[in-house]
């Protein structure tokens, strides 16, 4: 790590209008290294404008992001992905009728020199996501196999597995449960703490409170764009992170 | 991947229990259902069959030579959209460029250009027309089918206008000649060769290559091929280049084989081309689609042609059959891959 042990990503006075609309009001908000930062509150509460600001989709009108601490600004997503910020959309992660190699490689694909042409390798390519799958924790039989013909919870784990081996520092995680089914959310989690094992920062954008609560370190919420709260997950209880929610 | 391997990969996956072999073969059996290529080849193998029954000649060599000549210029405009449909956009105007490019040719060669430089030209204006359909469609955001239906009139009503509606001569050294549409070996003439070499380059393109691989998530997801980096907008231009240039080059080895080049030539060919592709699996609406489908797709659609003649069936049944086939193949094709899918869920 270049940077000691400040933390992973700091944003600071965080504003951001839409037109009339005061989206964000003078956020403040880091990620610790290896940490899993739930980030709830109801509709509307400026979850997604902060993340989207994270991920480098729009700019901040007001404030500064800081990563490793160093001031870094985003002109696109891909600014933030060269740092190893990705962020995990829940429709926008896999291209389902691709396999699941092609999809674990898409942009990035393993070639092999044969005389003048460079030609996939096909072979590494599946045994490297295998390998990545299974670190997770996602067994699969065949990764030729469509991306569609997976479970949602399996293509998270995909898109997770990807993330863990092209060494992102952080993923943004929007609404990663939604639609799934309770196994498949748990499966889910579990994911997400095995990055954290391997030293990966999440942020969990969520609806679902329970969710956010078993597998976070610390929760923050937001509230008709102000940040009401940020708590150590041991300080607090879920029906007390509810109260926040519901009550502001 | 071939199936073996694929099944080899299986067994090396613990999920064991009675009735292991008939899993095996159950899985086996999918794993084949699964190349969309299956379903096409058994209809047209029973196409082949259904001819032959009814008139052996359908089979004699003089006949399936025919067919071996003949599929070649009509099967390479179809190889060229079928890329450019599997990135998730149409090209309605190859008939008109299949017509225009070799008239565009014979008129360059009119003025006493060589006609090597003039095939060059005229291949390079048809790479042209496709850059300029994929342009307008990326950058204004319009359908691709609205962009080459334009195209596809602009470009018959210029081949019209140059020729005035008649046919020109497209004589040219026997050399050349030779070259695009010679005999080569019993069963093998240059034009065969052409589509073959077409065939396996696009295949390695599509299978093996990085840019293959950012051609199906460009159609299959365009904001998840972005997201990943994959310039989504170049990727399409180019499937436009390649259709456009396939649909000249397919027009140009048809001129040299009728020693003419006509004005209304490759009417109606992007609706044969495109029943072709998707008789062979590509879908409709991007992301899935095989080189080797629509090489199938193109010879039934020969096959059904040829074999009305042979029978003596009137030819107008012919679109009719097309017609029938097309709903037929891709009704199968969305089954068999539906229940693929429940067979493989782990």
């Amino acid at each position: 790590m270049s940077m000691g042990d400040g933390p992973l990503v700091r944003m600071v006075n965080i504003h951001k209008w839409f037109g009339k609309i005061y989206a964000l009001r003078g956020v403040d908000f880091y990620v610790n290294r290896a940490e899993v930062v739930g980030l709830v509150g109801d509709n509307g509460a400026g979850k997604s404008t902060l993340i989207k600001i994270l991920s480098g989709v729009y700019p901040p009108d007001i404030g500064e992001i800081f990563f490793e601490g160093r001031r870094v600004s985003f002109k696109s997503p891909r600014d933030a992905i060269e740092l190893g910020i990705e962020t995990l959309y829940q429709d926008i992660a896999v291209v389902p009728q691709m396999d699941i190699a092609r999809n674990f490689f898409l942009g990035r694909e393993i070639t092999k020199q044969l005389g003048p042409v460079k030609l996939l390798n096909l072979k590494k390519m599946v045994q490297e996501s295998l390998k990545s799958l299974e670190a997770i924790g996602l067994r699969i039989a065949d990764p030729r196999m469509p991306v569609e013909n997976l479970s949602g919870g399996q293509r998270q784990g995909v898109a997770l597995a990807r993330a863990m081996y092209f060494k992102r520092k952080l993923l943004i995680l929007d609404e990663p449960t939604n639609n799934l089914s309770v196994k498949e959310s748990m499966k889910v989690l579990e994911f997400v703490s095995r990055l954290k094992e391997e030293g990966i920062s999440s942020i969990f954008v969520t609806h679902n409170i329970h969710h956010v609560y078993s597998i976070a370190d610390r929760v923050v919420v937001l509230s008709h764009g102000r940040k009401v709260g940020d708590y150590l997950k041991n300080d607090t209880s879920v029906d007390e992170i509810i109260r926040m929610v519901v009550s502001s | 991947m071939s199936t073996k391997a694929m099944s080899q990969q299986l067994n090396n996956y613990p999920r064991r229990g009675t009735g292991n072999t008939i899993m095996k073969i159950y899985q086996n059996f999918f794993k084949t259902l699964r190349l969309k290529e299956t379903s096409i080849a058994v209809i047209t193998i029973s196409t082949v069959l259904f001819f032959y029954s009814l008139q052996p000649v359908f089979l004699s060599s003089t006949n399936v030579n025919t067919l071996l000549s003949i599929t070649p210029e009509l099967g390479i405009p179809a190889l060229g959209i079928t890329l450019l449909m599997i990135a998730g956009e149409f090209d309605l105007s190859i008939g008109s460029v299949f017509g225009f490019t070799p008239l565009l040719a014979a008129e360059l060669m009119s003025t006493g250009i060589e006609a090597e430089l003039a095939i060059i030209l005229a291949l390079l204006s048809s790479s042209l027309i496709g850059l300029i359909h994929g342009f307008i469609t990326v950058k204004s955001g319009i359908p691709s089918f609205i962009t080459t239906l334009g195209g596809m009139l602009i470009w018959r009503g210029a081949a019209l206008l140059i020729t005035g509606g008649q046919p020109r001569y497209f004589r040219i050294q026997e050399r050349i000649a030779n070259l695009m549409t010679g005999p080569l070996f019993p069963f093998i003439n240059a034009q065969l060769f052409w589509f073959i070499s077409i065939m396996t380059l696009l295949w390695v393109v599509l299978e093996r290559t990085r840019f293959g691989n950012h051609i199906y998530a460009t159609g299959g997801n365009r904001d998840v091929a972005r997201y990943m980096g994959v310039n989504t907008d170049y990727v399409k231009i180019f499937c436009f280049i390649l259709s456009s240039l396939l649909a000249g080059f397919g027009g140009i080895i048809q001129s040299i084989r009728l020693g003419v080049a006509l004005p209304n030539q490759g009417d109606g060919l992007e609706f044969d081309a495109i029943a072709a592709v998707v008789i062979g699996g590509t879908s409709l609406r991007g992301g899935s689609g095989t080189i080797f489908g629509t090489v199938i797709g193109e010879f039934l659609g020969r096959i059904i042609e040829n074999g009305l003649v042979i029978i003596r069936a009137p030819s107008y049944y012919f679109r009719l059959y097309i017609g029938v086939v097309v709903i037929v193949a891709v009704i199968l094709n969305f089954y068999i891959a539906r229940r693929v899918k429940e067979g493989e869920r782990p």
